[in-house]
């Protein structure tokens, strides 16, 4: 017999009945189909500025950075301000994604900008995310042609543009944005949820930043809702 | 205040092994306590041990059959309380679940669960007794037994009635809440390992600065102060029902002199 | 992997005597357990979440046929390929298939259980495939050929000073010949090396903790993203889980999301978590090729049913060993097998044997420290005992042991007889202490006098004394 088949057989031998009949199993598809949440927690039902305020507190307590930037005109400024502070190199690979398409880098000329995947030599990016979650801090990326997800993880110091508009209360609000851009069911092949600049623990308990994925992340916040 | 809400209940005793056997002191503090709280007090006769020895080792038909002498000697008591964290959590938790699927002793099994109490829960839960003209001059540290913290729920009532005490300084121990490594047999089978636990535990117990310790179960005292005995530890170890019942001044576990 | 849980009592007597295993497992104390207060604390919803997670946890298993179905389907729909798996034996067999379908001649791996429970590693190197841990304790450990000692610090047995001299012995080939001691220096230079080894491996394996039925997607959650950089950049990614990680919904995940890293580390989330789907999309210009999804039953279906059916409900957050006295006191690898701590003690009975493993339940207080924080409230004390009644009734229990209780419940069914050897034994042990109040040297005790004094009875029982008042008409 096929692994699956004795696998499935010893499941339903051991639960003591057979496959379940068509109104059990519909019972458990309309389940999935309706997706209901669990209990939220309530921290996140406050105002929309207080919301982006405890984004940003939350995003500091895991040790990420945060800026405003008034509008998206203005982030290449905070990039090489941030870039310039830190001593970072200037050289950055930014995400193909249309959003930043329009990003004024003339104002920068320092900043050397190309686009696309990231290769080991990268060692600054520049990506959207897809939202944000107040809650607790954390940024959702969805991978795509225009948002490489290798971008997230091989540079060392990892900046992102997100608009206030994107920041929401809860993990389930980016689940019903993803779900709304590519179909209940579906997901893009990568969706990262990032808390904060990669650390580990490994080492007698101590907590070192920087094990594998970006040392640091800089989050710019665009004001898009005035 | 130690006007008890209720006048007259009729309270079982369950004196437990180690009290029968090594502290009859205990049992004289909790008979005295509970008298003081309002209650009738008897001690049934036939009781001998809660049977949490075999069930632990995995002897359920022993564990069984003591457990059915427990529920026929203490029938028809308002209350059954037990002068140990550990014992009345057996009778309260795990009766139920020796005799899962046993529908005609089940009945008899949860009556007697609801009416069950370890000792200083039930004077400051059920009686609202708190003491009244107990001295004792001495710093102490509370020992929270895990079965009393976890299963029955203790961890205020104990430190309530204490602090009706006069002239008792309470301090709390660093991870009041870890084992202290008894276990039952486990002390004995794994004694390398109990050991630790046990050192573990004096050691944050004498960090305390206090000069005694009080618990709510003996196999726990027994236990800590037969290792602070070893290693000649100078702390006075009793049981918190002897300190609530004005017999703090007595020799401590270990000490002689009785 | 050698498994050595039959020797529990010897290797908790070299761990006892070990003051680098004593170092580092008495951190564990003040560490994980403070932080997972903290979070707690911090989310008025937890204790009722813990329960919402319980319950779904059981719903699932009780339709894991449903939800794996509903699984494999969105998988293939995705356009990955799932490879269901009865035995260990299988599991490798289908990991190294694939590997070798993809000329693989390094894979890079992310932290995985079951993938240590497969000793998968073994496998692929005696078949000419070089596996490399990413996750910092895994590599460590792999440098130095042992396995975890703790479910998410593998590496926690081993001080600085070993990671030190592991990397100064393993990093010459590749031009790192300074011996560093500080342990961002350390973290450093193990970043450099596995990042060449990265980018040139040709499969990434990962484990999964959550495989999501609606959407087909596995699930990781890591801080150090070495899990994304192993399944990101390969041209093949394989992810390895037990059949009962399936959760129907992104919702439901998202229940077990708020407990898991809380309970772990007391992180309200771990740095990254990360939803795989299929294999890499038509216009994406990064991302696996292939992706395989390996399912592993060995015997995880023969435990439904079960009065340790619970056990399926873990998380792997390791909160029950970060609170276990015992597990302090011995560390993990004195259990002998994959999984330490109370999850061990009452799993691997199961999973390699009773016999092999009689001593993990039977080292256990029943402080119940860690059912009380077990984030999908696994009844592990009871799950132990089970484990010690079964042994009882089976004959595994040592006779000697069976005759004591058996001479103690003897009496202890018979109480006049009781008070009669009770009566002796409080006068005969007071005789011995003398005026002394302890007794130094117990007879037959031994277990409790090489430890401690035994605070001597007072001389007459409480039934006694209690009989002869009563009689006087007090």
């Amino acid at each position: 017999m096929p692994s699956r088949d004795k696998i499935f057989a010893r499941i339903r031998h051991n639960l003591g009945r057979g496959p379940l009949d068509e109104a059990a199993a519909g019972a458990l598809k309309a389940r999935i189909e309706g997706h209901a949440p669990h209990t939220i927690p309530t921290r996140t039902d406050i105002s929309r500025d207080k919301q982006i305020d405890l984004f940003q507190e939350k995003a500091e307590a895991l040790a990420a950075t945060v800026a405003r930037v008034p509008s998206l005109a203005e982030v290449p400024e905070a990039v090489r301000d941030y870039l310039a502070a830190h001593n970072l190199p200037t050289r950055i690979k930014m995400s193909p994604d249309t959003a930043l398409d329009g990003l004024p880098f003339d104002k920068t000329p320092m900043l050397e900008v190309s686009r696309g995947a990231a290769s080991p030599e990268d060692e600054v990016s520049l990506t959207p995310a897809f939202t944000g979650i107040a809650e607790t801090g954390t940024l959702c990326m969805a991978s795509g042609p225009e948002t490489p997800s290798t971008l997230n993880f091989l540079p060392e110091n990892h900046v992102v543009v997100i608009r206030k508009s994107q920041i929401t209360g809860t993990l389930e609000d980016s689940w019903a944005q993803l779900r709304a851009k590519f179909g209940a069911g579906n997901l893009p092949r990568t969706v990262n949820f990032i808390s904060g600049p990669s650390r580990t623990g490994d080492i007698e308990q101590t907590l070192i930043m920087g094990a594998h994925g970006p040392r640091r992340l800089h989050i710019l916040i665009v004001d898009d809702e005035k | 205040m130690s006007t008890p809400e209720k006048k007259n209940m009729k309270v079982a005793l369950f004196v437990t092994c180690l009290v029968d056997l090594n502290r009859p002191s205990v049992g004289f503090a909790a008979v005295k306590l509970l008298e003081a709280a309002g209650c009738t007090i008897m001690v049934p006769d036939v009781q001998t041990c809660c049977g949490q020895i075999a069930y632990n080792s995995g002897d359920k038909e022993s564990a069984k059959a003591i457990a059915s002498q427990v529920i026929r000697a203490f029938e028809g008591f308002d209350y059954v309380v037990a002068p140990s964290g550990s014992c009345a959590g057996m009778i309260r938790h795990h009766y139920k679940e020796l005799f899962d699927g046993d529908d005609t002793m089940m009945v008899a099994v949860e009556e007697l669960s609801a009416r069950t109490y370890e000792l200083t829960s039930f004077l400051h839960d059920v009686c609202g007794y708190a003491p009244r003209d107990v001295s004792l001059e001495t710093s102490l540290t509370y020992h929270d037994s895990c079965s009393s913290l976890r299963e029955m729920k203790v961890r205020d009532q104990p430190r309530a009635l204490l602090g009706g005490i006069k002239g008792l300084e309470l301090r709390e121990a660093e991870d009041r809440e870890a084992c202290c490594g008894f276990g039952g047999t486990f002390c004995m089978k794994y004694s390398e390992i109990s050991e630790k636990m046990v050192d573990t535990k004096i050691d944050n117990l004498i960090a305390s600065g206090a000069k005694t310790l009080a618990a709510g179960d003996l196999g726990c005292l027994m236990n800590i102060a037969g290792r602070l005995k070893r290693r000649g530890a100078d702390m006075k170890v009793l049981h918190v029902a002897e300190i609530l019942a004005g017999m703090g001044d007595k020799p401590g576990l270990g000490e002689g002199g009785n | 992997m050698q498994v050595t849980s039959r020797h529990f009592k010897k290797g908790a007597h070299e761990a006892l005597h070990d003051e680098n295993i004593q170092s580092a497992f008495s951190r564990v104390k003040s560490g994980f357990p403070l932080a997972r207060a903290r979070a707690a604390g911090e989310l008025p919803e937890f204790e009722g979440l813990r329960d919402e997670a319980r319950d779904l946890k059981n719903h699932i298993l009780q339709n894991l046929d449903y939800y794996l179905e509903y699984f494999e389907d969105q998988v293939l729909l995705q356009g990955g390929r799932v490879h269901w798996c009865s035995s260990y034996t299988e599991a490798r067999d289908v990991v190294l298939a694939i590997c070798k379908e993809a000329n693989a001649k390094t894979v890079t791996k992310g932290k995985s259980m079951i993938t240590e429970e497969m000793a998968l590693n073994d496998h692929l190197e005696k078949n000419g495939i070089e596996p490399i841990e990413t996750d910092l304790g895994e590599y460590i450990i792999q440098l130095a050929h042992e396995y975890p000692s703790h479910i998410i610090a593998p590496a926690l047995h081993k001080t600085k000073e070993q990671v030190t001299e592991l990397f100064h012995e393993n990093h010459g080939k590749y031009g790192l010949t300074e011996r560093i001691t500080d342990p961002q220096a350390l973290v450093n230079e193990a970043r450099q090396v596995l990042r060449d080894k990265y980018v040139a491996a040709d499969v990434g394996i990962t484990g999964a903790n959550f495989l999501i039925a609606e959407t087909g997607s596995t699930v990781i959650v890591t801080n150090e993203g070495n899990g994304d950089l192993t399944q990101s950049l390969p041209k093949t990614h394989i992810a390895v889980s037990s059949i009962e990680k399936v959760v129907p919904t992104l919702e439901d995940a998202s229940l077990f999301l708020r407990l898991l890293a809380r309970s772990a580390t007391g992180q309200e989330m771990s740095v990254y978590t990360t939803f795989s789907t299929g294999p890499r999309r038509m216009e994406d210009i990064d991302g696996p090729a292939n992706f395989h999804v390996v399912l592993v039953d060995s015997g995880r279906s023969d435990l439904l049913g079960t009065d340790k059916q619970d056990l399926l409900r873990c998380l792997k957050c390791g909160a029950c060993m970060n609170h276990c006295p015992v597990y302090q006191a011995v560390g993990g690898h004195t259990y002998g097998w994959v999984y330490p701590g109370p999850i061990g003690a009452a799993l691997n009975p199961h999973m390699i044997g009773l016999e092999e493993a009689r001593d993990l339940p039977n080292a256990s207080t029943f402080c119940g420290r860690c059912e009380e924080v077990c984030p999908v409230r696994i009844p592990l004390p009871k799950i132990m005992r089970h484990w010690r009644e079964q042994a009882f009734e089976t004959q595994v229990t040592p006779k000697p042991e069976r005759w004591g209780i058996g001479i103690w419940a003897f009496f202890a069914k018979r109480p006049t007889l009781y008070r009669l050897m009770t009566r002796i034994s409080a006068r005969s042990l007071k005789g011995m202490a003398g005026k002394k109040g302890v007794i130094r040297k117990l007879p037959l005790l031994t277990g409790w006098s090489s430890v401690r004094d035994f605070p001597a009875p007072e001389g007459r029982t409480f039934m006694e004394q209690w009989k002869k008042q009563s009689q006087e008409g007090k």
